[in-house]
Parts: C-alpha cells; structure tokens; sequence
C-alpha cells in the first residue's frame, strides 16, 4: 500500500526551480532516504509535503489524502524533526510535550501517560520539569523526536535528524528510530548528509540534485547501477564533486518566500 | 477548539511571567515618563488652568505600557519563527485562526497586566482615581487597546522575516501611535493638522475611553470611543489573522 504518492511535484521561486517535476512513492513501512547536496530541493519538498508551502503545480497525496483539500488529515498523519530546532525553549520539556498534545487533539486522559512513556523512551523522563533552553543539541533532538511521536503519527518526517551529534547520540537516535519502524510499522521518511547512515537503515533511496530525482532504488540497485563500492561514492559519482550553494533559498531575496 | 486558543494564551503568560528582566525592564520607561513629565510639565499645566497634569498623564501613560506590550507581544512571531517554534504550530491539525486568536488573547491579556501594574505605580506619584465604580470600564478599554494592538503586531510580524524592521516598527508605527494620540497632551485646541492624526489613531480613543472612566476627564463620549475602539479591533483582528493564515516557511 503506498502511503505516500508524489506526482509530478514543481516549486518555483521566481525564476529558480528549487523542485522540478518530481514523482515518487513510499509503500507503508519503507524506511525512505531522501538524499543530495545542500540546495537540492530536499528541505522544500518536504515543507511541501507537510503542508508548510504550497507547491506551484503538481500533487502529493499523504496517507491517502490530499495536501490542498484534506489539510488537517494530512497533518495529523505525520511528524515531523525539522532539520532546525522547533522548541520553545522558555517552557519545560512536559510544558513543550503538553503543548503539542493539546493542538493534536490528544484525550485528555490519556497525555500524561503518553508523555512519560515518551519521555521514558528517549531517557529525559527525568528532566521533565527542566526548561528547554537548558538542555544540549543531542537532548533537544530527542525531544523533539519523543514530541513527533505524541499524537501516533503513520509517518515520520526526519530532516537530518542526526547534524551535529555525537556518534553516541546519533546511533541512540537511530535505535530509536529502527525500533519504532519494526514495531509499530510507522513510516520513515529522512533526510541525512551521512551516506552509511543512509545505507544501513534505509530500504528505499532517492538522490535528488538540482530539484530532480536523478535515481531511485535500494541501496544495492544504486551502487550496481553507478558501479560503485560505497553508497557515499555512488552519491559522489552522480552529483558531481563541486560544492553547491548553501541554500536555495538563501539566495532569494526576502520578501520572496512570504509571497506565493 | 477552545483547548487550542486556551493553551496558546497560556503560553504567552509563561512565558512572560518567567522572563523576570523583560518584566522589571518593561517598567522603567512608564516611571521615567510618569516622574519627568508628570512633575516636569505639571507646574506649566497648572498655570494655564488645567489643573493636576499627573491625573491628565497616568491614563496615558497606562496606555502606552499596554500599547508596548501589546506590539511587543505580537511582533514576538518574529522571534518564534526565528527560534523554530512557529513552525511546530503551523503544522498541527488546527485552524491558524484559533492560533492566531489565542496568542492575541495571550498577548492582550499580558498587556492588561503591565497596564494594572503601572495603574498601581502611577498612584505613588499622585495619580487618584475618581471614580472607583467605573475602573472595569477603564480595564475594558486596557483590553480593546490591547487587542488592538497584539493584533496590529502580529499582522505587521506575519509579513517580516526577521528582526530587522523592528526599529523601523518602533520609529513609524508604534512611537508616533503614542505620541500623536491625546495620551500626553488635551485634544481640545490643538493645532489642526495634529488634531487630524489623533482623530485617525485608534489609540486616541482608548486613551479617551479610559482617561474618562479613571478620572472623569474625557475628550468624546463612551458610545464614541467605544464605538470606534470595537470597530477598529475587529478590522486589525481580521487582517491580522489573514495574514497569519498566509504565512509560508
């Protein structure tokens, strides 16, 4: 079954394609890499998937529903990690958890055993009543994770989750993440700059470069199609070795991203 | 529905109850103005007949306590957009105008209470009030200039991208508001041009409404700035909130 269907997706910005023409689907409990360079259009798609920006023409569909007409569906269907912090870091982790649970429409008896079975699983039970301000990169990031998971989302939208953590803390988050997908069949949708991350959980992979999908496959198919040893080499071979612009985005001005 | 504007008003005062220096701080310029033209310009306003400038002054200075918070407030968009935060709530299952109007309420409610506390300051210079029976007419025009102007913020917020306008805001919106509103001086023989700009800023009504309901001192008549300070709110409260709706990341 897909759950997520993306057909012939385009975003532009002024005269800049950041996303261009693309098309893909995710079957229920993929773990899905979505990968390429800084600028490739991966951060836009999925603000275009969780309804944060509206695509210039094409259609996405999440859990069987559309993301223009069935907007609320759509987003209690997902969670997601941003790729930059999304906490209020003047209320504690419970106030921040609470909070989320609320706009979710959680019942009300039910949110504070989900909180601490949450916050018992990502180990910040006991740092509950900590404000967030407090907490380091790591804490933050499995927070966040925890607060995803409230409302019992089918999907999962992780934008490289794992961008400045230790090695301890990034494996840590990936059990985690590897747990959730065995047994409770959510989702993965993720993006990540590290290639062995990628190869070791994901079963589906996409490189997108220049706002296109330039391949698809499991991580065999892409190394076999590239002639490549490595995942990280296959990626190398086919986007090329320059560095690209940080952002699209930062190269627009302002005003632009306000308007539609 | 109402748990949605109810836990985001109750963000908005934790928020501000914890910050303890923004509290403190936001104090400071209310007293300074109280003392220095209270005392400053009272012995001028004397002479001309006027009577006691510091009853004159307080509702507007009590005004301008609850027009800065209030912008402040709403501008704080800008901040959550910056930290992350806003984007957390506009990806949640629930209507941006619930969103919206619970930070408002928040904001608005915030601003009441930075008004009530420089209420209670301005009586340790010499404020009295008259008329205790209409003080919740008073608080009622708090919370319409607080409405007013949280939902003026947030507006003007939803369209910037970060904290570069906010003196830009500071300077062309929210100082000549104050200034160009009756807060300071009497609306009656001003000169025209100036008594044009005070006719068209809502403030001047809020002011008004609540100076007459504190200290019997009023410019128009309730039904007046009543009239215009609902009218007014509802207009801001809409367009506010659509351009809150419209808000992409």
């Amino acid at each position: 079954m897909k759950i997520i269907e993306v057909k012939n997706l385009t975003k532009s910005f002024k005269d800049l394609k950041a996303v261009d023409n693309i098309s893909f689907s995710i079957d229920k409990g993929d773990i899905f890499a979505f990968l390429g360079p800084n600028g490739a259009g991966k951060s836009t798609t999925i603000k275009m998937m969780t309804t944060l920006l509206k695509p210039s023409s094409g259609d996405i569909k999440i859990d069987g529903h559309d993301i223009f007409h069935e907007k609320d569906k759509v987003r209690k269907s997902f969670g997601i990690v941003f790729q930059d912090a999304s906490l209020d870091s003047e209320l504690t982790a419970y106030e921040n958890m609470y909070f989320h649970a609320v706009l979710y429409g959680v019942e009300k008896k039910l949110i504070k055993e989900k909180i601490k079975n949450l916050l018992e699983m990502v180990e910040l039970w006991d740092r509950k009543n900590d404000l967030v301000k407090k907490f380091s990169g790591g804490m933050k990031r499995r927070l966040e994770i925890a607060r995803g998971l409230l409302h019992h989302p089918k999907i999962l939208f992780l934008d490289e989750p794992t961008l400045g953590l230790d090695p301890q803390t990034r494996n840590h988050i990936w059990l985690y993440i590897k747990k959730l997908n065995e047994k409770q069949k959510i989702t993965i949708f993720l993006t990540t700059h590290y290639m062995e991350e990628a190869e070791k959980m994901a079963n589906k992979i996409a490189i997108i470069d220049k706002g296109k999908i330039i391949t698809i496959g499991d991580a065999e198919k892409i190394k076999q199609d590239t002639n490549t040893k490595t995942l990280e080499e296959s990626f190398l071979k086919l986007t090329g070795k320059t560095i690209r612009a940080e952002k699209a985005e930062k190269m627009m001005p302002h005003f632009v991203k306000n308007k539609r | 529905m109402l748990r949605t504007i109810y836990i985001l008003w109750l963000r908005q005062l934790k928020r501000y109850i914890r910050s303890k220096a923004r509290l403190i701080g936001s104090l400071g310029q209310p007293i300074l103005f109280l003392v220095a033209l209270g005392f400053g310009f009272g012995p001028i306003y004397a002479k001309a007949g006027e009577g006691n400038y510091i009853q004159f002054l307080a509702p507007g200075i009590i005004a301008m306590s609850v027009l800065f918070t209030a912008m402040f407030n709403g501008i704080e968009i800008i901040w959550d957009r910056q930290f992350g935060f806003l984007k957390e709530t506009l990806v949640a299952p629930v209507s941006r105008f619930n969103i919206m109007l619970g930070r408002t309420l928040g904001g608005a409610t915030v601003a009441i209470i930075q008004g009530l506390i420089v209420f209670i300051i301005s009586h340790l210079v010499g404020f009295r009030v008259s008329n205790w029976e209409t003080l919740p007419i008073g608080i009622l025009f708090m919370f319409l200039i607080a409405l007013i102007f949280t939902a003026l913020g947030t507006a003007i917020a939803s369209m910037l991208e970060d904290m570069h306008g906010f003196q830009l805001i500071m300077s062309f919106v929210v100082m000549p508001t104050f200034f160009l509103s009756g807060s300071l001086f009497p609306l009656k023989d001003l000169p025209k041009a100036i008594l044009i700009i005070a006719q068209f800023n809502p403030l001047t009504y809020g002011v008004d409404g609540m100076r007459q309901a504190l200290t019997n001192m009023g410019h128009y008549t309730y039904l007046q700035n009543l009239s215009v300070s609902v009218v007014v709110a509802f207009i801001v409260l809409i367009i506010g909130s659509y351009l809150f709706s419209k808000i992409e990341i």
